[in-house]
């Protein structure tokens, strides 16, 4: 779409709801990268400053423009903590989608996005095959945390601590599923996600675990496919919709009460995104997604509101876990409180909460990929915050938190295990 | 800017510490002011005292104009940059040097964050009051050089009574000393009072000594709710009256009650004409006295309900809706302007009705909260600055805002600063005088004219 004035109509649409940023400024003092780099173009009000310079024509430079939106971990803190209620991560989704249109999808991202992604079963064939290959290139570092490092990827991955591929992935193990409502009368469908299918498959059996213990029926259709938000916040609307019609067809085969999803991240896109990326979609999809959208849910908050947990007393001598919020649980969907109860569940463990426990840890999807320095720096603090705790494991409700936290620790040589609230307390059933 | 001066800059500070790409300058273009941009030539956010005197002097030499920035908050357009201008970013600079607990006194550097400092000195047992409604963010220099305000201004003051010393770099980048760590101090001519307010304009600061305060022992908030603006005005008069002075002493009108309520359901009675929100603080015994006195006072003149905050989550509440204004009042129409003509406070009553007739001439929605122990009102307007005719409107109907305040025997400003926008009314406050002896005295300080040039008197 290389042409200008469509750019300029296409921000100009945007007009609404970037004139109602007042400047304040406020959002600098949430910020985790404006907190690191200390820099206006890095905070929502220098963002959105820039969006309305370019749909004015005071700003000339389209490219420039696209380099600062896209430095940004999309946590939602600014949005979250913004006096006039701006949304900014509306605003910086939609932007991205436009400047991407404008500028054109990097060849990496075209292969990795058109080529696989929107594909899921040649996507797990591939990364099936890359998990037999990878200890070849990759020597285990940290056995609590599971991690290892690769000085053969180092150039594209740095000096980052891998959590590797699992051996099997949950959707060889347990390709699908649908069994009826047990003892709790419901029945959900449930997304594990990328990564907690790829690379945490640990949280998808312990998710299995608890809904069956609370006889929670499960619908777990086959071919489903990546929520989409790499490749929306890439700015690729076309591999997006690929893969949120993908999802659709394969969900709306089934009769479930809530879906469920591990990862804070596909929960706020499903829930918060689809809806409102949906209006280029038929009126059909558009009413599926928003039917579908009101039954998603965190699982977290599934067994805690809809199963009615509520945590026992901690027992004697329980080991100390701390908690981290993931910004796409707290800030997005308000869900805080139901984590901590969840892994109380288990009576050998006791929270001690750490400072700044919904502080960004600073992954950001592929923004630790792009802006590597800035994302460890970030995640430094939030290892600090940690391991100040001195305790023996952080639970936190995102797959993609566990991956950076993982990464941080190890690299620090901490011995302090990563886990979900939800293997937490399978491992007391 | 050209390519050796390019090079000079980022031999001082480091590549990575100037800015100088569009989409860069472009984002120091603006402050919180709803004025228009103006793009600066270069951005430089040195990281040390010394890096900074030296950026100064090189302005200097070069004739280049500076805009020293902070957090960039300002509601007058003071850290808007001339075009092509060089922009000096503080916000690097942001050590606490010293808090010293025996004399009552810190040492910062002009980049320190305003809520972070206070919640060091609360953390040592000791208490730095002015409290503006940006201090998440606002910078200790940004605080000083616009002598900013807060809640608390009524019992404890604004900066400008925390200001023991500035140290500051004149156009030559050599350090100006001004004031002592010292309660009492007389040595010199009083530099740093000519630096507070000054809006960047007299001199850049290099470090800030401020006074601390032990803090009040116990606190006491409560809400009061009229039917009648006049009573709730009456009511700030006889409190004041009455030899008690309220840390915090806020108004809020009709309007900003109803759009609060919208927004935050804290329960408040949407029919009230005016709301004051008081907390009295000090020793727990005199806390005890002064809120039952006030209650009583609020009684006597008419509150048709008052709810005292019986512990620290009542307390919050009460201060929760206060908080909320500002965010429930931004949220109605695009575009806010956020007014601080200020009036001696037995003038609140005439002020509020001159704004309802304000209002309602130029069809303009405008609600009303503030400082009303202060005569500090905030009359805000709710407009979308798209729609050229209602900017119209809105623009005469600040004028006649400031015309009356200054009619009440007010001021222009009580905490937002002259910067760009009153510019142009401070000679109705002052005297053709004043604006010439200021005027001669920047020209003395700064020849060239580079000091933030165009703020407050003008160019």
């Amino acid at each position: 779409m290389a042409d200008m004035q469509k750019l300029l109509k296409l921000l100009g649409e945007l007009d609404d709801q970037l004139v109602s940023c007042m400047r304040c400024g406020m959002c600098q003092a949430v910020c985790p990268i404006y907190g690191q780099t200390g820099r206006e173009a890095d905070v929502a009000r220098g963002k959105i400053a820039l969006l309305e310079g370019l749909a004015k024509e005071l700003v000339k430079d389209p490219a420039g423009v696209q380099d600062k939106v896209t430095r940004c971990l999309l946590c939602g803190s600014c949005a979250a903590n913004c006096p006039s209620g701006v949304k900014a991560l509306d605003i910086f989704l939609k932007a991205r989608t436009i400047l991407t249109g404008y500028m054109g999808l990097s060849k990496v991202k075209q292969a990795i996005f058109r080529g696989m992604l929107t594909k899921p079963k040649l996507f797990n064939k591939l990364l099936g095959v890359a998990g037999m290959f990878q200890g070849l290139f990759t020597t285990p570092v940290n056995d609590i945390i599971g991690s290892s490092c690769s000085k053969f990827l180092a150039p594209v991955l740095g000096d980052r601590h891998l959590m590797l591929l699992a051996k099997t992935p949950l959707h060889s193990e347990v390709p699908s599923l649908d069994t009826p409502a047990g003892k709790s009368g419901l029945k959900v469908a449930f997304f594990p996600g990328c990564l907690a299918d790829k690379i945490f498959p640990r949280v998808g059996h312990a998710v299995l675990k608890v809904l069956k213990h609370h006889g929670v029926g499960v619908y777990m259709p086959e071919g489903q496919a990546c929520c989409g938000i790499p490749a929306l916040s890439s700015g690729d609307r076309e591999s997006y919709d690929k893969l949120v019609r993908a999802n659709l067809e394969v969900f709306a085969k089934g009769n479930f009460d809530y879906l469920v999803t591990p990862c804070a991240t596909c929960t706020s896109t499903m829930k918060k995104i689809w809806p409102m990326m949906a209006e280029g979609m038929s009126k059909a999809e558009q009413e599926t997604i928003k039917a579908l959208s009101a039954k998603i849910m965190d699982v977290n908050a599934f067994v805690v509101d809809k199963l009615g947990l509520t945590a026992p007393q901690a027992a004697e001598g329980a080991q100390t876990v701390t908690v981290h919020d993931p910004c796409h649980l707290k800030k997005s969907l308000g869900v805080s409180a139901q984590p901590r109860t969840v892994l109380s569940m288990n009576t050998g463990c006791k929270i001690v909460e750490m400072n700044a426990s919904d502080a960004c840890c600073g992954c950001g999807g592929s923004f630790t990929l792009q802006h590597a320095d800035i994302s460890a720096k970030i995640g430094k603090q939030k290892r600090d915050n940690i391991a100040a705790t001195g305790a023996k494991v952080v639970a936190t409700g995102c797959p993609a938190c566990m991956l950076q936290i993982s990464d941080m620790l190890s690299r620090s040589g901490d011995r302090i295990a990563v886990k979900h609230p939800m293997e937490i307390y399978a491992e007391s059933l | 800017m050209n390519d050796a001066l390019l090079k000079d800059f980022q031999a001082l500070v480091g590549k990575e510490n100037v800015m100088e790409s569009e989409a860069d300058t472009f984002s120091y273009a603006y402050d919180a002011a709803v004025l228009d941009p103006v793009v600066p030539g270069l951005v430089v956010r040195p990281t040390t005292r010394e890096e900074l005197g030296k950026v100064v002097k090189l302005c200097n030499d070069n004739a280049l104009p500076i805009t020293v920035r902070g957090s960039g908050t300002n509601l007058s357009g003071g850290t808007i940059p001339s075009k092509g201008g060089v922009v000096i970013l503080t916000n690097a600079l942001n050590k606490i040097i010293e808090i010293n607990e025996a004399d009552l006194y810190a040492v910062v550097e002009p980049g320190v964050i305003t809520a972070k400092f206070a919640a060091e000195v609360a953390a040592r047992g000791l208490f730095y009051p002015p409290d503006p409604g940006s201090q998440a963010v606002s910078t200790l220099g940004g605080n000083v050089a616009e002598n900013a305000g807060g809640l608390r201004g009524l019992k404890y003051g604004v900066t400008k009574d925390y200001v023991m010393g500035v140290n500051f770099f004149d156009v030559d980048g050599e350090i100006v000393k001004s004031g002592s760590r010292t309660v009492k101090c007389v040595t010199g001519l009083n530099l740093a009072g000519l630096m507070v307010g000054s809006e960047g304009t007299l001199g850049v600061f290099e470090t800030i000594t401020l006074k601390l305060t032990p803090p009040p022992l116990a606190a006491k908030a409560l809400m009061a709710i009229f039917d009648d603006v006049n009573k709730a005005s009456e009511t700030v008069a006889a409190i004041i009256a009455a030899k008690i002075v309220p840390a915090t002493l806020e108004f809020m009108d009709n309007f900003t009650i109803r759009t609060v309520e919208d927004f935050a359901h804290a329960g408040l009675p949407v029919d009230a004409q005016a709301l004051l929100l008081i907390e009295v603080d000090g020793h727990p015994g005199q806390v005890a006295d002064e809120a039952e006195k006030v209650e009583a006072i609020c009684k006597k003149l008419g509150a048709t309900r008052i709810q005292v905050a019986k512990d620290a989550a009542e307390r919050n509440k009460v201060w929760e809706a206060r908080r909320a204004a500002l965010s429930a009042l931004a949220r109605v129409s695009p575009t806010t302007v956020l007014e601080d003509a200020t009036v001696p406070r037995s003038k609140i009553p005439a002020m509020m009705h001159a704004l309802s007739g304000i209002a309602s001439k130029y069809k303009l929605t405008i609600g009303t909260f503030g400082h009303a122990g202060d005569g500090n009102l905030h009359p805000t307007i709710l407009t979308d600055r798209r729609n050229t005719e209602e900017w119209h409107r809105v623009e005469a109907a600040i004028d006649e805002i400031f015309e009356v305040a200054l009619g009440l025997g007010g001021t222009l400003s009580g905490e937002h600063g002259i910067g760009l926008a009153k510019s142009k009314y401070m000679e109705k406050e002052t005297s053709r005088a004043t604006i010439l002896y200021s005027r001669r005295l920047k020209k003395a300080l700064d020849p060239k004219g580079i000091l933030n040039p165009g703020k407050i008197i003008g160019e």
